[in-house]
């Protein structure tokens, strides 16, 4: 960890804390009467703000996850560094794409 | 001065490593795994969102499936990592912005609590 | 003769070096006892060849620091009565370190990691010039004051979980020199330091667990110092003057 990378992950983890408060309260929200797609579909679909809510939580999720892999692999696996770095960045990839496609299924109208 | 101080015993050991954790150690395991478990989980959330994509029928279809209460069971215990990793970040922010180093062991234990009352009000709700 | 008697403590202490083993001795209790105190009756009257390091014995030069009970402390300041459990006592090398013989660790890489970030002061001015007044309340003094106290033992490198996972990471004591340096304007390797500590393995590799303040014989707050340092790196790179 340099200050380059920490400040992206301590910077992520600040823009999430109210993201998260938010998630957990929609959480509880949604499964007042069980989990239905047309419940979830009817408040994003369409919505610019859930949008772009959405979208900086996936970013932010990816970014966030990925440095905080890299730690965990490089303090707890042989990987090493350089594979620790190259192993995190995939999955920081892999995140950010899932996590688009996600966000374009529950808001693209 | 006792005479005879003898060598009573030898015994091998892993190494001189054995060592002794302090509270807080246990407060960052639980912030480390917490996270790693909701790295593992995102993946699959991402692809059930993305169910909708072929229709609200596919992914009611996999909602269906998330009623069992086994698999509620296991949201609750998502719904305890999400905030207690959220809380334990905050408490780590405090630490390196605020200069607050008090009490961290007491503030850790809180917010295990308080992730564990969100996960079980969660249980009380779906259940 | 397994038992240890009554008024005598089972002390085990690691003998050899990496692939070493515990060896119980048994010592004669006494009032005021120090762990040194009981490392140092083996050595004088069991064996001769145990090897083990101090200077002082009063808790100044930062010598004699051991694993006692599975936790680094200080030895010469340690009552065995305060940390004995059940007259039973296991002291080892520090950990983190590697092996010597026996009770001495390596300290080269605590030393080597304190150069590396920084640790030396570079001095301003030359002998020539009159002496800098600096007054005990100017706040970057202040600052500076609450970590020039450390005695280099290495107990807080013993105890820090980041250094044990990552071989790259500086150690709590080496940070808190370089804060208290960073706050100290007689030097003149700011920027220097400032870049050594915000490289891989500098201060943004630690992760807040806190046990080195908690271990701290001289209870200073590394985790403090740390914190400065994450803080006056971060504002240095977002200015543009850092380069990781």
């Amino acid at each position: 960890m340099n200050v380059r990378l920490y400040l992206w992950q301590r910077g992520t983890a600040a823009l999430m804390a109210p993201l998260v408060l938010i998630h957990v309260a929609v959480v509880f929200y949604a499964t007042r009467q069980g989990l239905s797609a047309a419940d979830i579909l009817g408040r994003t679909r369409g919505s610019v703000a859930w949008g772009l809510f959405y979208t900086a939580f996936v970013a932010a999720a990816a970014i966030h996850a990925g440095i905080g892999l890299r730690t965990i692999l490089a303090e707890w696996t042989p990987l090493g560094a350089r594979g620790a770095a190259l192993t995190a960045t995939a999955f920081a990839l892999l995140l950010a794409g899932l996590g688009a496609r996600a966000v374009i299924a529950v808001v693209m109208p | 001065m006792s005479a005879a101080p003898t060598i009573a015993a030898r015994r091998s050991a892993r190494g001189p490593r054995a060592y002794r954790r302090n509270a807080l150690w246990l407060a960052a395991m639980v912030h480390r795994v917490s996270g790693l478990g909701l790295a593992i989980f995102l993946p699959f959330h991402f692809l059930v969102l993305a169910l909708s994509l072929r229709g609200e029928a596919a992914l009611d279809g996999f909602l269906r499936w998330t009623d069992a209460p086994a698999v509620k069971l296991a949201e609750g215990g998502l719904v305890f990592l999400l905030v207690v990793h959220l809380l334990g970040g905050l408490r780590v922010l405090l630490v390196e912005n605020l200069d607050w180093r008090a009490n961290q062991t007491r503030a850790a234990l809180a917010a295990g609590a308080v992730a564990a009352l969100v996960a079980f009000a969660f249980l009380v709700r779906v259940l | 003769m397994t038992e240890a008697a009554a008024g005598d403590l089972s002390v085990s202490i690691w003998r050899g070096g990496e692939d070493g083993s515990f060896t119980t001795y048994r010592v004669p209790a006494r009032a005021s006892q120090t762990v040194l105190d009981v490392v140092t009756h083996v050595q004088r009257h069991i064996d001769p060849t145990l090897s083990y390091r101090f200077a002082c014995r009063v808790g100044m030069c930062g010598s004699c620091a051991m694993t006692v009970n599975g936790r680094p402390r200080w030895t010469c300041r340690t009552h065995v009565s305060k940390v004995a459990e059940g007259g039973k006592l296991e002291i080892a090398p520090l950990a983190n370190l590697p092996v010597i013989k026996d009770l001495a660790a390596d300290m080269s890489p605590f030393f080597e990691k304190w150069q590396a970030a920084g640790g030396a002061f570079a001095p301003t001015l030359t002998r020539a010039d009159p002496v800098e007044p600096i007054r005990p309340s100017e706040p970057d003094r202040v600052v500076a004051d609450a970590g020039i106290e450390c005695i280099n033992c290495g107990v807080c490198y013993a105890g820090c979980d980041t250094v044990r996972w990552n071989a790259d990471y500086v150690g709590p004591a080496a940070l808190n020199r370089a804060w208290t340096l960073m706050n100290d304007r007689r030097d003149g390797a700011q920027r220097e330091r400032l870049a050594a500590v915000a490289a891989d393995g500098g201060c943004h590799a630690c992760h807040s667990h806190q046990t080195c303040q908690d271990f701290c014989p001289q209870s200073l707050s590394p985790t403090g110092a740390i914190s400065g340092l994450k803080r006056m790196a971060t504002r240095a790179y977002l200015r543009g003057e850092l380069k990781p």
